[in-house]
Parts: structure tokens; C-alpha cells; sequence
């Protein structure tokens, strides 16, 4: 009884005018901010506005956003990915261990990447539903192995062309041409390609998640594990479900970024699990949800992407970087659990 | 003047008024039973006086002055001191009885910062001998039975220099010798001049304990006994009806439905039989513990039997999972809805609608997309029918009174056809009127077999055609007022 007293105010349904545009100010906050944002920085910048600099921007977050959208379905199932950086940048070595030392080419790597996130995440899973240990811990152990493993049979070394083996031998093989487009090209020489394969997963993932049966069995498990199993739905293949989808959403991102750089670099994605982990909580606040959602996560990476761009434009130094997401996430994090709770 | 005067408080909550203009009087060394059906106002009563919730209107009087309680450590400071049903919110596992006994004072810097363990253990024992009981002092608070628990928690309250102890059903989970101790301490505060209110229907701890039985019934005072107390007549007027009073609905059933046979709930549990046939609602009453969720999961999947064989419809039945269960046709509204039954407030799925429809969206939305308003019509079908106080079936669930939101529960249960309808504790928490739409819309389906757990005697006989008790895990047939008294039994 207690708890239906609490949540009757919080029901936006049929309030007064003024909490009305209040409502809606705080579901829209992150729109505002956003369009607020890009048309400043066209002020001061007008290069901003340049359809290349913006697609440059979308092709700079897609990665973040493909990630971000597994570590949302993981938060909607109440649960949480960390493994998606390490899994990521073992992608990138994996896919060009695989061109350069085993001499593969695109059709067969790409394949073969994927399934290496999909079994990451089985493994995710295979500790959470059967061994039992929680999310966070689960996850944060394969990022352990993970960020070690990729290390193994290159002794440590990057993966470029004429890389020289442990044994001292000389890889033979190179990155397949076919598979540098997938980093490299664009639609009508101005959309990458990379910013399509983050609209489209983006769609598919809003669909899947917002209106599908399954979506609404993913946000069930994380809104009452028990009640979901004792409505007769089959809560481990659900979750299981979740962290398969997100390790093979994070090879995806893995294989956008060899394709890039068109080299396996051990340090590479070294930031990307903060980046997408932040794209999620700030798509917390979108809509005002206050709830992972796959929308949010993509504007939330935009928004971070465009601060980033325009202040970058405006010569703020590089090494801001992270204060200036860090920022934007407790702001973004502020919005959504204070500023709607506090007219209660 | 009074210890304790209580003067017509009022307190609602949204539209559910639970207390209307109650009064209660409390002397010193006196004990008074508080009784009442779920719903009746008294643990609202309780935690306004515990400070937990304030009153809309009224007037409390406390030694002589107004007594209103902001938290429950003001009213601790002003010596009202609840012990609360479940003792396991007492201490905390893996801190010994000493230290749970300090406990509040290591919260309230009455204690310096640093503390030996020889300090804790001294002035537990002082605490122990003042109240007059034995305890194994090192011992896990964890390990600790139910009875002990209690004790603890009651040596704590008169080392907070308590005048006032309210104890919520404290012989709700104990064995008649453990309650006989209970009484005697009891006995033991009210010899000291210490007050005790006294939640419990059993008419044993009332025999035993009450010089003043006060009822409550809809939130209002109904009526009080002084000694001797009438306990068929108290019991009648917490009803509101005669006890021998038949089902104004009496009818035949159909061919048996579910049919038990031999089963055992655990190892050293006596087996028993059960046959609930088609139209028929059989209500399970027994204490906490004694069995009933245990038997009600195990048919729906949660945990399995020790042995025993199961029919459903003549065919063997043995559900290993709740979708099995389902799949058959039996299902389960389990206890404490918040925990068992409902989407967290704020999160897809928490809508009248959605808590109707996830079980049944396989068959609702068979190509996988939801883009038809099956769900939403579906569940404002379900608000008219039962009578859900929503604005529409997009309200979140948690937007709605308790009543309500079980009404939803059952709304689930009912949106498709089912063969056994299992009910667990289903008038938790549920107001008066609410419960006798619960029971319309229960006792209004005649094509299933309804059974239902519950540890409250009067709705069990208020909502099924008949009631048995479920004691150390073996059911027995009920004999007059048996519900009402019922211990479980010693076991030697």
C-alpha cells in the first residue's frame, strides 16, 4: 500500500498544465540539448555544419552505438555486459590474426568473428543462468581474460602485414580489400558504411525490443526475474539470449574498427566499453524513460559524439575528452533520477 | 487517564480509508488483543503508533501528553515498542545475540565509538537478566529459532525502557510450548506494569493472555469483551457474520479435477490425499510454515514433491516447471504479488494491460510483433469485469490501491480458460471490498477448480466451499473453530 501511495504521483497521466510542460521539458531535455548544441557550434564554427564533418561524426560513434545497443538489451534484462570493450578489441585482433596469419579472407573472417562474440556471450551466460555468478562479476571476469587472451598468439606483439610470429616465422597473408570496405566505404560517397550498420542494428534492436514479444519478455526478466518465471517464460534462454546478442553486437564493432584502422592494434578499443556503458545511461534520460532503451543508447552516443566534434572544432584540448563525457553522463544521470523525482 | 488513549484517528490511503475513527485504550499492565480480518485497520493502527505512518485526523495521547511519532526511533524514545511478525528484520545473520541486543544503541552514539568485545557481551548479559530470560550470547543470531528471535527482540525493547510493547501475531510460527513461553513472560512484563498490545485471532493466545479484546472491522471499532471474553461471539463480530452460517451459494460439483494422492512435502512429513473437483473452491488454512505455498508451488512447478501421485483430469500430472504447469491448464496467483506477479514500477510491462497479458503473449501475439491493441482491450475487459478502479488498462499497475493490483493478479489468471486456478495468500494486503470482488469473480467460475492457501482463518470460510488445515505439512479435515486455534502441534 505503501508503494502504490509513492508511484501515484510519479504516473504522468492526467497532471496539471504546468507539470504538463515540465513533463514534457524533461522528456525532451536531451532533443533540446542536442539541436541547442548543433546549432552553437555552427555558429561558432560554421565548418560544423558541413554534411561531412556530421556524417565524420556518425562514423566516429557507430561503433559506440552498435556496442552500446547490446549493453542495452543486457540492462534490460536486469543484468550488465562489461565484456563488450575486451570482446570488441579481441575482434579486432581476431579478425586480423585471422587475414594476416591464417590467410583468410572477408567471407570467411567476418563469419568467423562473429561467432567468436556470439561464444563470448554464451560463456557470459553459461556463468550467469547455470553457474549462478552475478552479472557485473561474470562479465568483468571475461574482460579479465579477455583483454589477456588477445594478447597470447602474438606474444604480445600488434598484428600488421609481415608481422613476425612467436616462432619466427613471417605471416604471409594481408587484410582482404573486401573487408577494409566495410570501414572504408560510403553510400553515394557520403554515408559510411559503418553509419548504416549502426541504423540498421539501431532499427532492428528498437523494434525487437520496444515491439516484439520477446522484446517484452527481455524487459520482464530485468523487471521481476521471478515473476516472469512464474508466468511460465523460459527466463535463462532469455538471458542467454541477451548476452549472445551482445557479444556478437560487440565482434561487430570489433570488425568495424580492424576495417578502419586496417591493423590489429593491442590497444586498440581500449575506451570503447566506457563509451557504450555512457551511451546507454544516457539513453536513460531520452524520452525521459529512465529505462535502457535502444533509441537512447543511438542519440545518447550522437550527443556525446557532437560535443566532442564542436569542441574538438572549437581547439578544446584532446585530453578533455573524458572529463567532458564524464560530465555528461552525471548530467544526463542528474536529469533523469533527480529533476523528475524532486516535484514529488 | 488512560497509559495509551487512542481518540477516533482516521487514515486513508488514496481512495482505500483504512482506519475510520478507531479508538483504543490502553491501561498500564494491561494487555489488549487487537483483532480484526486482513483489511481491518489494525497494522495501520499499529504503525501509526510505531510511528511508521502518521493519522489523517484524530488524537493519540501517550502518559498524559500527544504522542505523534515521526519514526519509529521517536517512538521508541517515547517507549512504544513494536516487535513485528517477521523476526528475521531483527538482527542481522552472522552478528552474534549480543551484539543484536546492542544493536540500536550502537546506531543511537548512546556508545563510545570503540567498543570491546568484552563490554558488548557484559552489557547484553545485564540486558538478558533484566528481562529475565535466558540466551546463548555468542551464539549466530541466524541460528537462532523463531521463539528465540522473539526474545531477542523483546529484551531489546525493555532495555529501551519500553512501557508499551505491541507484538504483531507473535505466535504465528511457534509450537504450543514456545507460545506457552511466550505467555508466561508476558504475564511476567504485565506484573511489572508494562502494557501490551496484542495483534492475533487465535482465540488460545487470547484465552491465555487478553484482560480486553478490541475489534476492528472496515477500519472502525466494532466492539470490545472485557473478561470473561466470548470468544465465539468476538470471532462472529471480526467476521460480521455467524459462524455456523452456511454458503448462501452452495452447489454441486462436477467430476474431480485435480486428484492428490500420497503425497509427502518433505522427508519426515505425513502423506496425505486431495481431491478438488470442478467448481469447487477448497481453502487451505495453517500457520506460516506449515506447508500450504510448498504444496501449491510443487502442483505449479516451483520444487517438486518428496512422492506422491498427481492427476489432472484423470491423466498423470507433474509440472517441472511453471510453463508446464501452465501449459496443462494450472495456474498460480503465488503469494506477496509485489515479488511473485508484478513488473517493477517505471519499466515496460508494469501496465494493468501488460501484468494481464505476460503469460498468454505466445497466444496473443503469435507472429512475435505486438503492433495489435490485443493486450490493452483485453485488459480493460478485465477492469470492467472486476471492477479494477483504473483510469484504463495503460495505468501502471502501481498506480492502484492493493486491492486493485490483485484484482489484476487475478485478471491474468482469468484472461484465459484454465483447469486449476491455484491462489496463494491471495487477500494479502487486500481492503475489504476489494475481497469481496476477489471473492465474486473466484466463486463466479464454475468451469475449474480453485484452490487457495491462506494462514486467515475467516477468509478462508469466506471464500471457499470448504476449508481445510494444513498442519506440519499434512492436511487435516477442519473441525468447528479448529482454524482459529490451531498450533502446530509439538512434534517429539
Amino acid at each position: 500500500m505503501t508503494n502504490s501511495a509513492q508511484h501515484t504521483s510519479e504516473n504522468p497521466r492526467g497532471g496539471n498544465g504546468l507539470e504538463t510542460v515540465r513533463e514534457t521539458i524533461r522528456r525532451g531535455a536531451v532533443f533540446i540539448l542536442l539541436i541547442a548544441l548543433v546549432v552553437g557550434f555552427s555558429l561558432a564554427q560554421p565548418a560544423f555544419i558541413n554534411i561531412n564533418n556530421l556524417m565524420s561524426i556518425l562514423q566516429a560513434v557507430s561503433v559506440v552505438a552498435i556496442i552500446g545497443a547490446g549493453v542495452t538489451v543486457t540492462l534490460a534484462i536486469g543484468g550488465f555486459d562489461l565484456s563488450v570493450g575486451a570482446v570488441a578489441a579481441s575482434s579486432v585482433m581476431a579478425a586480423s590474426y585471422a587475414m594476416i596469419v591464417l590467410g583468410l579472407n572477408a567471407y570467411h573472417t567476418v563469419p568467423l568473428v562473429l561467432a567468436f562474440g556470439a561464444l563470448v556471450g554464451f560463456a557470459n551466460a553459461f556463468l550467469i543462468v547455470k553457474l549462478k555468478v552475478p552479472d557485473l562479476l561474470a562479465t568483468l571476469s571475461t574482460m579479465f581474460l579477455l583483454t589477456g587472451l588477445q594478447l597470447i598468439p602474438t606474444a604480445g606483439r600488434s598484428i600488421s602485414v609481415g608481422l613476425i610470429l612467436p616462432d619466427g616465422t613471417t605471416a604471409t597473408g594481408k587484410y582482404d580489400p573486401a573487408f577494409l570496405t566495410i570501414g572504408r566505404s560510403s553510400l553515394f560517397g557520403t554515408i559510411p558504411f559503418s553509419v548504416l550498420m549502426m541504423l540498421l542494428v539501431a532499427l532492428i534492436l528498437f523494434v525487437l525490443t520496444e515491439r516484439t514479444r520477446l522484446g517484452r519478455l527481455l524487459y520482464a526478466t530485468g523487471g521481476n526475474e521471478v515473476a516472469t518465471r512464474l508466468a511460465g517464460a523460459n527466463v535463462n534462454r532469455i538471458k542467454t539470449f541477451a548476452y549472445v546478442l551482445s557479444g556478437t553486437l560487440a565482434a561487430l564493432g570489433g570488425i568495424i574498427v580492424a576495417a578502419r584502422v586496417g591493423r590489429g592494434d593491442v590497444s586498440s578499443g581500449a575506451s570503447l566499453l566506457m563509451d557504450s556503458v555512457a551511451a546507454s545511461l544516457i539513453g536513460f534520460a531520452v524520452l525521459g524513460l529512465r529505462r535502457p532503451n535502444v533509441l537512447g543508447t543511438l542519440i545518447g552516443a550522437v550527443f556525446v559524439g557532437v560535443l566532442l566534434n564542436g569542441l574538438t572544432m572549437l581547439n578544446a584540448p584532446y585530453y578533455t575528452q573524458d572529463f567532458i563525457k564524464g560530465a555528461v553522463l552525471v548530467g544526463a544521470l542528474a536529469l533523469t533520477y533527480g529533476i523528475g523525482r524532486s516535484q514529488n | 487517564m488512560p497509559l495509551l488513549d487512542v481518540q477516533n484517528i482516521s487514515r486513508a490511503f488514496g481512495s482505500t480509508q483504512a482506519l475510520r475513527d478507531a479508538s483504543l485504550q490502553v491501561e498500564r499492565g494491561e494487555i489488549v488483543a487487537l483483532m480484526g480480518a486482513n483489511g481491518a485497520g489494525k497494522s495501520t493502527l499499529v504503525k501509526i503508533l510505531s510511528g511508521l505512518y502518521t493519522a489523517d485526523s484524530g488524537r493519540i495521547v501517550w502518559e498524559d501528553t500527544d504522542y505523534k511519532p515521526q519514526n519509529p526511533a521517536e517512538a521508541a524514545a517515547r517507549g512504544i515498542v513494536t516487535v513485528h511478525q517477521s523476526t528475521d528484520v531483527v538482527g542481522i545473520p552472522g552478528l552474534s545475540v549480543a551484539d543484536v541486543l546492542l544493536l540500536n544503541q550502537f546506531v543511537d552514539r548512546s556508545h563510545p565509538f570503540f567498543l570491546s568485545h568484552r563490554t558488548v557481551r557484559r552489557e547484553a548479559a545485564r540486558i538478558l537478566q533484566e528481562a529475565g530470560f535466558d540466551l546463548p550470547l555468542d551464539r549466530d543470531f541466524e541460528t537462532l529459532g523463531t521463539a528465540d528471535r522473539q526474545m531477542v527482540a523483546i529484551a531489546r525493547a525493555l532495555s529501551q525502557n519500553a512501557r508499551l510493547l505491541i507484538l504483531d501475531e507473535p505466535t504465528a510460527s511457534l509450537s504450543v510450548r514456545e507460545a506457552e513461553r511466550l505467555y508466561e513472560i508476558l504475564r511476567q512484563l504485565k506484573a511489572r506494569g508494562i502494557a501490551v498490545l496484542y495483534i492475533s485471532h487465535r482465540t488460545a493466545d487470547l484465552e491465555a493472555l487478553a484482560d480486553r479484546v478490541v475489534i476492528l472491522r472496515g477500519g472502525r471499532n466494532v466492539g470490545a469483551f472485557s473478561r470473561p471474553i466470548d470468544f465465539s461471539a468476538a470471532i462472529e463480530t471480526m467476521i460480521g457474520r455467524s459462524l455456523e452460517s452456511a454458503r448462501p451459494d452452495q452447489r454441486r460439483f462436477g467430476q474431480a479435477v485435480l486428484e492428490l494422492k500420497g503425497i509427502q512435502l518433505l522427508p519426515d512429513s505425513r502423506p496425505f490425499d486431495l481431491t478438488v473437483h470442478k467448481g469447487e473452491v477448497v481453502a487451505i488454512t495453517g500457520v506460516l510454515g506449515a506447508g500450504k505455498s510448498r504444496l501449491l508451488s510443487g502442483l505449479f512447478g516451483v520444487g517438486s514433491f518428496v512422492s506422491g501421485n498427481i492427476t489432472l483430469n484423470g491423466q498423470p500430472f507433474n509440472a517441472r516447471k511453471p510453463a508446464d504447469a501452465i501449459a496443462a491448464g494450472v495456474v498460480m496467483a503465488a503469494e506477496d504479488r509485489h515479488t511473485s506477479s508484478l513488473i517493477h514500477a517505471g519499466w515496460p510491462g508494469e501496465s494493468i494491460a501488460s501484468t494481464i497479458s505476460l503469460p498468454h503473449l505466445n497466444r496473443w501475439y503469435r507472429s512475435g510483433f505486438m503492433f495489435s491493441k490485443r493486450e490493452e482491450n483485453e485488459g480493460n475487459a478485465a477492469i470492467k469485469r472486476l471492477g479494477i478502479k483504473a483510469v484504463d488498462s495503460l495505468a501502471s499497475v502501481w498506480s492502484l490501491s492493493g486491492g486493485n493490483q490483485q484484482k489484476t493478479v487475478i485478471a491474468r489468471w482469468e484472461a484465459e480458460p484454465s483447469r486449476v486456478l491455484l491462489l496463494d495468500e491471495p487477500f494479502q494486503g487486500v481492503d475489504v471490498g476489494a475481497r469481496q470482488d476477489i471473492i465474486a469473480t473466484i466463486r463466479s467460475h464454475t468451469d475449474r477448480a480453485t484452490l487457495i492457501a491462506t494462514s486467515d482463518a475467516e477468509e478462508a470460510h469466506e471464500v471457499a466451499d470448504r476449508v481445510l488445515v494444513m498442519d506440519h505439512h499434512t492436511l487435516r479435515e477442519e473441525t468447528k473453530h479448529s482454524a482459529f486455534t490451531g498450533y502446530q502441534e509439538d512434534t517429539v
